[in-house]
């Protein structure tokens, strides 16, 4: 009995110690959202924060559905988001938000089939009738017609999306409602979509991990998750009628269109891009800050780190296959860190 | 007596077959799932397991010591006001306990244990959570502290009742005050079995993953303040499980490999407890 | 019994003292309870009692109904129920009745610790095993077969009702056997003797007695064994295939309402999407509440009853 009083004692001492301790820890900014950008912030926050030791990033992926509403009830200091808030939502902000572009990323059809070599050839409407539960099996002539040099086994084709809100799922049912009139009229746009059929993972990890686990199973998930999980990526036709395949130069093809027309409040869709090279797919991926910081410290802190993200951080996407920034577009968000400010004062 | 019809017989044997394929059925899936924590956990159990920090995702390597640190201070912190809560409402159950408003707490008390934990999230979200507007390690331990406690009550006062009636009537007999009798008599005479039920209570805590969804949230970084998000051990093996990285997976195996290890310790201690006290 | 005497002082503060931690815990209870009316309100006036008949969930047009989510704890915990009970009543007379004495501690120190095992490392488990498992040997052979029932349609994710109630039947085992177990011991040892000495085999007897005396425990301990498995959520999370739609295939994807609530709680944006998960939070309070009460009140009539030497 008293043995046991004295470990509880010994362990109760040493957290108490731990914790006085740690009152001395670094400055802990925290953020969460979009899990798209998962593989590259972690990525950054890591490299930034063993550069930077004063700051940490803790960033938690829980879909962009989060990172708005954690960021709209001001439980995080930044959010991420791949979804760009519609005015309605900025509406309810406490205060005035800026959507910060930090890469382009591409979201990607992955499949598991036996027998069935990368690349298998989509087009739009194929996808759209996958997904709205017209196509349910892999031999359909639909498929084998697209793609004759393969057989196609005779299974079912298994659906797998987000069960969470998703700046990734934004992109892809944006992707499908400019491309299908049928997925506009039946499902629509949006984070979070009424799915016709299909089971839900949980933020990016989540869709790929089912698609890895269930044979005869196809998901949409940003291409660093394609990539890293060496997982069978489709090829699509895009505006041109081009099959391409989804590649870092891909995605930057698709942004080339973009830095001409880039809106102030940088809120652009990249869907359908033109171009023979383009990445129908395509998509950009915020921060979300407000102008208005409540705290000084971790204002500057993150502005800082925004300004380090839009140029050092620009030369690690390449290796986790997410597009850079243009130039054009590296400046005009340069100019709009300035806005961040607190009591009036700019951060910057 | 006659003898029994083969028919009869036969039933009879059939049944204790089946009865027995029962048992074995029951316990089955307790051999499988302890084979394959050791097998699979196994893979990612080294040193570094427990004392590094995650990698960033993709990149193989790191541990999970800030969730290990993380389950850790958040357990204690909920201990520290949950006990001390806990143990003397049982008390007043056991000993002043009779009339309704000691009925509407064992009540109170009878519908928190049946709660589902997510509920508690919820909870600790709205009442902590988004006043401080922050996710931290006083939300988790506030959500954890409504399954503790109410547990805790019901066992103590369990405890409190096995005592019998002449122990504390002999004390009163000696002249002690009620208040020491109680504390000094009663409650010590019954705290092997009350220490038992606060520590299957915290092998209980110990384990939960929902509550601490949308109060502690997780981190990815060694943190010990009690005003931050933090990690946790169950946290890390949800996220890990549901991941489609190969790595992430056998961390999650290695980390409930180390969660059941804490969880089975204390449950171990806490049966040797019992039978101390007989 | 205590004697009133005056310079009391300390025992009445004793006494207040440990009442005020009482009431903090009533207070806890109660609080508990307002939080999750207040947050609900928004949706209960929006929908009103039609939310709990509603099929859609869209957070696009912020229109929520509870069905699925109602359906589907209710269908994986019948099914876990409806596993968990004959092998835990089984196996309990077997423990009592059949097993030699050194079998028992060891038997029921390992139902215990399938007890202690967390909901997540239950899940854990199932993504990993129980689900390729069950979808590779059972719902792929029986779909190919029986497809056509309803009950068992294709196509085959593997995430499924089935693969929830599975789960769910093991993590409640534990409960309804060591239930099960003392319903079977309060079973008078005259009256099997009885049964025994007249020629009855040893089944026959325990049909009889069995018959007469534990079925309201067992159905006690059946009503226990489901209230758990309503609240249970990471586990089910892990494997029911998140689908919000109410569909009869066992095979299919599912969803729960505790595994709706861990899934987009962090992400509800706007009040009705945050308050119709709080207000489904409500429902399956009441519904675990309502369930545990008939447990405990069939229970404490048992024990009464055994008491009294019927």
């Amino acid at each position: 009995m008293k043995k046991i009083h004295g470990v509880l004692a010994g362990v109760l001492a040493t957290l108490a110690v731990v914790s006085i301790a740690s009152a001395a820890d670094p400055l802990t900014i925290n953020g969460a959202g979009a899990t798209f950008p998962y593989p590259l912030y972690s990525k950054w926050f890591y490299e930034y924060s063993n550069a930077n030791p004063g700051v940490r990033f803790n960033y938690q992926s829980i879909g962009s559905g989060g990172g708005i509403k954690q960021i709209t009830a001001g439980t995080v200091n930044f959010g991420a988001t791949d979804a760009p808030m519609t005015e309605e939502s900025m509406k309810k902000l406490p205060g005035a938000i800026l959507h910060i572009p930090t890469a382009l990323g591409a979201v990607v059809p992955v499949y598991n089939l036996d027998g069935v070599p990368a690349g298998l050839k989509l087009t739009p409407d194929v996808l759209a009738g996958i997904f709205l539960g017209k196509i349910t099996r892999w031999n359909d002539p639909k498929l084998a017609e697209l793609n004759k040099a393969v057989t196609m086994p005779n299974a079912d084709i298994v659906v797998a999306h987000r069960s969470d809100g998703s700046g990734t799922t934004d992109i892809f049912t944006n992707y499908l409602t400019t491309v299908n009139a049928e997925w506009r009229a039946k499902v629509g746009r949006g984070p979070s979509v009424n799915w016709p059929v299909g089971i839900g993972g949980k933020g990016n990890e989540g869709v790929a991990g089912v698609v890895k686990q269930t044979p005869g199973a196809i998901g949409y998930v940003e291409l660093a998750y394609a990539k890293q999980n060496k997982m069978k990526v489709a090829s699509l036709r895009n505006k041109e009628g081009q099959f391409v395949t989804p590649t870092l130069e891909a995605t930057s093809a698709a942004a080339a269109g973009v830095a001409k027309s880039m809106p102030d409040d940088f809120r652009v869709s990249l869907v359908d891009a033109p171009g023979k090279e383009s990445w129908p797919i395509s998509g950009l991926t915020w921060i979300l800050v407000y102008k208005d910081q409540a705290d000084e410290a971790r204002g500057k802190a993150i502005v800082q780190f925004l300004k380090w993200a839009i140029r050092d951080g620009q030369k690690m996407e390449a290796a986790l296959d997410y597009a850079a920034l243009p130039k054009p577009v590296v400046e005009k968000v340069d100019k709009a860190l300035k806005q961040i400010s607190f009591k009036g004062k700019s951060l910057y | 007596m006659g003898t029994i019809s083969f028919r009869r017989k036969a039933l009879d044997s059939t049944m204790k077959a089946l009865f027995f394929l029962a048992a074995l059925l029951v316990i089955l899936p307790l051999f499988l799932i302890f084979f394959d924590l050791l097998i699979k956990g196994a893979k990612e159990l080294k040193l570094t397991l427990l004392i590094d920090l995650p990698h960033p995702v993709g990149e193989p390597g790191g541990g999970i010591a800030n969730g290990i640190a993380g389950t850790l201070v958040i357990t204690l912190m909920t201990m520290l006001w949950s006990v001390p809560t806990a143990v003397m409402c049982g008390i007043y159950l056991a000993e002043y306990g009779r009339g309704k408003f000691a009925s509407a707490v064992r009540f109170a008390a009878d519908t928190m244990t049946g709660v589902p934990s997510i509920i508690m999230g919820i909870f600790g979200y709205i009442l902590l959570v988004l006043p401080m507007k922050r996710f931290s390690a006083w939300a988790g331990a506030a959500a954890l502290s409504m399954i503790f406690i109410p547990v805790v009550v019901r066992t103590t006062e369990e405890m409190l009742r096995t005592v019998p009636t002449t122990v504390r009537e002999a004390a009163l007999a000696l002249g002690i005050a009620r208040w020491k009798a109680t504390l000094r008599i009663t409650v010590r005479t019954a705290w092997p079995g009350i220490l038992t039920g606060i520590l299957l209570a915290m092998a209980r805590i110990i384990g939960e993953t929902a509550p601490l969804l949308f109060t502690a949230l997780g981190n990815q970084f060694w943190q010990t303040r009690l005003d931050q998000p933090i990690a946790a051990v169950p946290l890390q093996v949800f996220t890990y499980a549901i991941s489609p990285y190969e790595d992430w997976h056998d961390k999650a195996w290695a980390g409930a490999l180390v969660l059941i290890t804490m969880v089975l310790v204390i449950n171990i201690v806490a049966r040797v407890l019992t039978r101390r006290k007989r | 019994m205590a004697r009133k005497t005056g310079g009391n002082i300390k025992d009445l503060l004793f006494e207040r003292t440990t009442g005020a931690f009482a009431f903090l815990v009533l207070f806890l209870a109660a609080l508990l309870f307002a939080v999750l009316l207040r947050e609900s309100m928004p949706a209960l006036r929006k929908f009103g009692a039609a939310f709990l008949v509603t099929g859609t969930w869209d957070p696009v047009l912020d229109q929520f109904g509870a069905l699925p989510f109602i359906y589907g704890t209710l269908v994986s915990s019948f099914l876990a129920v409806l596993i968990a009970v004959p092998l835990s009543v089984g196996a309990a007379i077997f423990i009592n009745e059949f097993a030699p004495p050194w079998m028992k501690t060891p038997v029921s120190f390992l139902a215990e610790l399938l007890a202690a095992i967390p909901s997540v490392i239950y899940g854990l488990w199932g993504i990993f095993v129980l689900v390729p498992v069950l979808r590779d040997w059972f719902m792929k052979p029986v779909t190919k077969y029986l497809g056509w029932i309803p009950l068992f349609k294709g196509p085959v994710y593997g995430p499924s009702m089935l693969a929830a109630g599975v789960l769910l039947a093991i993590m409640i085992v534990p409960f309804i056997l060591s239930v099960s177990r003392e319903v079977l011991a309060t079973v008078p040892q005259r009256q099997k003797e009885a049964v025994l000495s007249l020629g009855g085999t040893r089944w026959e007897m325990l049909r009889i007695v069995i018959g007469q005396h534990c079925i309201p425990g067992i159905f006690g301990a059946t009503i226990l064994g489901l209230g758990r498995a309503l609240g249970e959520t990471m586990a089910v999370t892990m494997v029911i295939g998140n689908r919000p739609e109410a569909i009869l295939s066992l095979f299919q994807p599912g969803y729960s309402m505790a595994a709706v609530i861990a899934n987009e709680f962090t992400e509800a944006v706007g009040d009705v999407y945050l308050s119709s998960l709080v207000l489904i939070g409500l429902v399956l309070f009441t519904m675990t509440l309502a369930v545990n009460l008939a447990a405990k009140w069939i229970l404490t009539k048992m024990v009464a009853r055994a008491s009294r030497g019927i």
